[in-house]
C-alpha cells in the first residue's frame, strides 16, 4: 500500500493500541515536564505570586478578601476529608461486593454503582438535602457529607474493584497452597498489592472531591466558595472575589496533584506487580 | 512401602469439558511420579486437586492417610504439608526474596522469626541463591524466581511436593538450573508429583511416568520402558511429537 495514502494512515492508526486516559482529577505532572517552565510550575507559582502580589499592590479589596475567605477553607477541608473517609469505607465494601461470587451481594453493589454514577453530583446533593430533607432531617453540612460520600463511594468502588482484580489470581493460589486462610492471604498478600495499585487513583479522586466540594456551597455550607460569594454580594466586588477564590482552589489542587505524582513515582520503584 | 498420595477415581467437569474422568493414582513415599500428556488432558487439574485448589466432582484423595476431599477435611493443615510450585512462579512481588520464604513459616506455622530466617538462608543456599535474599522478585530471572518458589515451598517442610509445569515459562537456558534443584530433591527422597514434559528430568529422576489424555490415564510405566516400548498407540503418537 502506498505510504501516506489516507487508507494506510487510517490502518496504522487503528492498529495502534492508543488509550486515552482522562481522569476526573487535575492533570498529573509528567516526569519529563520537570523543567522550570513546566505547566505545573507556571500555574502553581504564578497563582501563588498573584495571591501575594495582589494584596500588596491593591490592599483594597484583595487584603480584605484574603482575610474574609479562609474561614471557608476549614469547611471545605472538613467536608472533603470526612467525605473521602466515608467514600473509602463505602468503596472498599462496594468494591469487594463487585467482585463477590455471591450473586445477591454482587447485584446490590453493581446497582449502587450504576445508579450513583448515572446521576450528577449536584442532583444528588439536591436530592439528599431538599427531596429527602423532610425525611432525613439533615442540616446542610451533614447532607453535603452524606451525598458526597455516597457519590464518591461509587467511584472508589470501581477503583477498589479494578485494584483487587489487577492482582493476578496465582497470588491467592500461592498463598492458599502455603496453608494460609483466605482472610490471611487477603491481608498479607492481596490487599498490600492492591494498595500500591490504587493509591494514585485514590489521590486523584481526593483532588476531584476537593474541587467538587465547592458544590456544597449551595446547601448553606460556609465553604470557600460560599465565603467568596458572601463577600462579593456585600461589596459588589465580584471580579476580585472570585479571582481570589479561583486562585486558592488552583494552588490547593496543584499542590495535591504534585503530591500524588510524587507518591506514584515512589511506588513505581518498589515491588512492581507483573 | 506406604501409600503417600492416593487418588481414587477422580472426576472433574468444567461446564461441558470433562477434565478428569475417573483417574486413580497411587504415589509411594519417596517416589517421583511424572505426569505427561497433551494440553487439556487434565494433568494440571489432577495436580491442583491434590491440595484442593480444584475441588473434585467425585472421587477421593488421601495424603499420608488424611482425606483431602472430605467436606470436613482440615484443608489448611493438609496444605501446610503439601508444597506446590507453579508454572508462573507466583512469588509475592511486594516483599523480598527472604520474606517470600519466611512469611508462611512465621504466619502459618508460628515459627519464631530467627529460626525461620535461619532455615530460609539454608534453603537459599541449597537452590544456589544465597546472594539474593534481599532482592525483590522482579529483579530475578525466571529461573531464579522458580528456584526461590521451590525454596518457599520447602520452607514449610512438606511431606509431598507438587510441580505444575515448573519449567514451561522459562527460557531454555534457565530450565536446567531448575531441573537440577528438582533432581537433587528427588535424590534426597522427597515424594514428588510432577506435571512436566522435561524428558531429561524424567530419565534422571522419575520412578514412573503416567501418560494422560482426555481426562484419563492411558498408560503408566517406568521411564526406560515408557520411552523405548510404549504399549499404546496414543502414547507412541504423543512421544513422536515431543521427542
Amino acid at each position: 500500500m502506498m505510504k501516506g495514502s489516507p487508507f494506510s494512515d487510517r490502518n496504522s492508526k487503528n492498529s495502534d493500541k492508543t488509550t486515552i486516559n482522562v481522569t476526573d482529577g487535575t492533570l498529573i505532572p509528567l516526569k519529563d515536564e520537570g523543567s522550570l517552565l513546566s505547566a505545573w510550575n507556571i500555574s502553581f507559582f504564578g497563582a501563588i505570586a498573584l495571591l501575594i502580589l495582589l494584596p500588596v499592590l491593591s490592599p483594597d479589596p484583595y487584603r480584605r478578601i484574603l482575610s474574609f475567605v479562609p474561614d471557608g477553607l476549614i469547611a471545605t477541608f472538613s467536608v472533603t476529608l470526612i467525605s473521602i473517609f466515608f467514600a473509602l469505607l463505602i468503596g472498599l465494601f462496594a468494591g469487594l461486593g463487585r467482585i463477590s461470587q455471591k450473586r445477591f451481594v454482587n447485584r446490590i453493589a453493581t446497582v449502587y454503582v450504576e445508579i450513583v454514577r448515572g446521576i450528577p453530583l449536584l442532583v444528588q446533593l439536591f436530592y439528599i438535602y431538599y427531596a429527602l430533607g423532610p425525611l432525613l432531617k439533615l442540616n446542610g453540612p451533614a447532607a453535603a457529607v452524606v451525598a458526597m460520600s455516597i457519590c464518591y463511594g461509587a467511584y472508589m468502588a470501581e477503583i477498589f474493584r479494578a485494584g483487587l482484580q489487577a492482582v493476578p489470581r496465582g497470588q491467592m493460589e500461592a498463598a492458599l497452597a502455603l496453608g494460609m486462610s483466605r482472610s490471611m492471604a487477603m491481608r498479607k498478600i492481596i490487599i498490600p498489592q492492591t494498595i500500591r495499585i490504587i493509591l494514585p487513583p485514590i489521590g486523584n479522586e481526593f483532588i476531584a472531591l476537593l474541587k467538587d466540594s465547592s458544590l456544597v456551597s449551595i446547601l448553606a455550607v460556609s465553604d470557600l466558595l460560599r465565603r467568596g460569594r458572601e463577600y462579593a454580594s456585600t461589596s459588589f466586588r465580584y471580579f476580585e472575589s472570585y479571582t481570589v477564590i479561583a486562585l486558592i482552589y488552583l494552588v490547593m489542587t496543584l499542590f495535591f496533584s504534585r503530591l500524588v505524582a510524587m507518591m506514584e513515582e515512589k511506588l513505581r520503584h518498589r515491588g512492581k506487580v507483573h | 512401602m506406604e501409600k503417600y498420595i492416593e487418588i481414587i477415581d477422580a472426576v472433574k467437569n468444567f461446564d461441558s469439558v470433562k477434565a478428569l474422568q475417573g483417574v486413580s493414582i497411587t504415589v509411594k513415599k519417596s517416589e517421583v511420579v511424572l505426569i505427561i500428556g497433551p494440553s487439556g488432558s487434565g494433568k494440571s487439574t489432577l495436580l491442583r486437586s491434590v491440595n484442593r485448589l480444584e475441588r473434585l466432582d467425585s472421587g477421593r484423595i488421601f495424603i499420608d492417610g488424611e482425606s483431602v476431599t472430605d467436606a470436613d477435611a482440615d484443608i489448611r493443615h493438609i496444605r501446610e504439608e503439601v508444597g506446590m510450585v507453579f508454572q508462573s512462579f507466583n512469588l509475592f512481588p511486594h516483599i523480598t526474596v527472604l520474606d517470600n520464604i519466611t512469611l508462611a513459616p512465621i504466619c502459618v506455622l508460628k515459627k519464631n522469626k530467627d529460626e525461620a530466617i535461619d532455615s530460609a538462608r539454608k534453603l537459599l543456599a541449597k537452590v544456589g541463591l544465597s546472594d539474593k535474599e534481599k532482592a525483590w522478585p522482579e529483579q530475578l530471572s525466571g529461573g531464579q524466581q522458580q528456584r526461590v518458589a521451590i525454596a518457599r515451598a520447602l520452607a514449610m517442610n512438606p511431606k509431598v511436593m507438587l510441580f505444575d509445569e515448573p519449567t514451561s515459562a522459562l527460557d531454555p537456558e534457565m530450565i536446567k538450573e531448575v531441573l537440577d534443584v528438582m533432581t537433587e530433591l528427588a535424590r534426597e527422597g522427597m515424594t514428588m508429583l510432577v506435571v512436566s514434559h522435561e524428558m531429561g528430568f524424567a530419565r534422571a529422576a522419575a520412578h514412573r511416568i503416567i501418560f494422560m489424555d482426555a481426562g484419563q490415564i492411558v498408560e503408566e510405566a517406568p521411564p526406560d520402558t515408557f520411552f523405548t516400548s510404549p504399549r499404546e498407540e496414543r502414547t507412541r503418537k504423543f512421544l513422536e511429537h515431543i521427542l
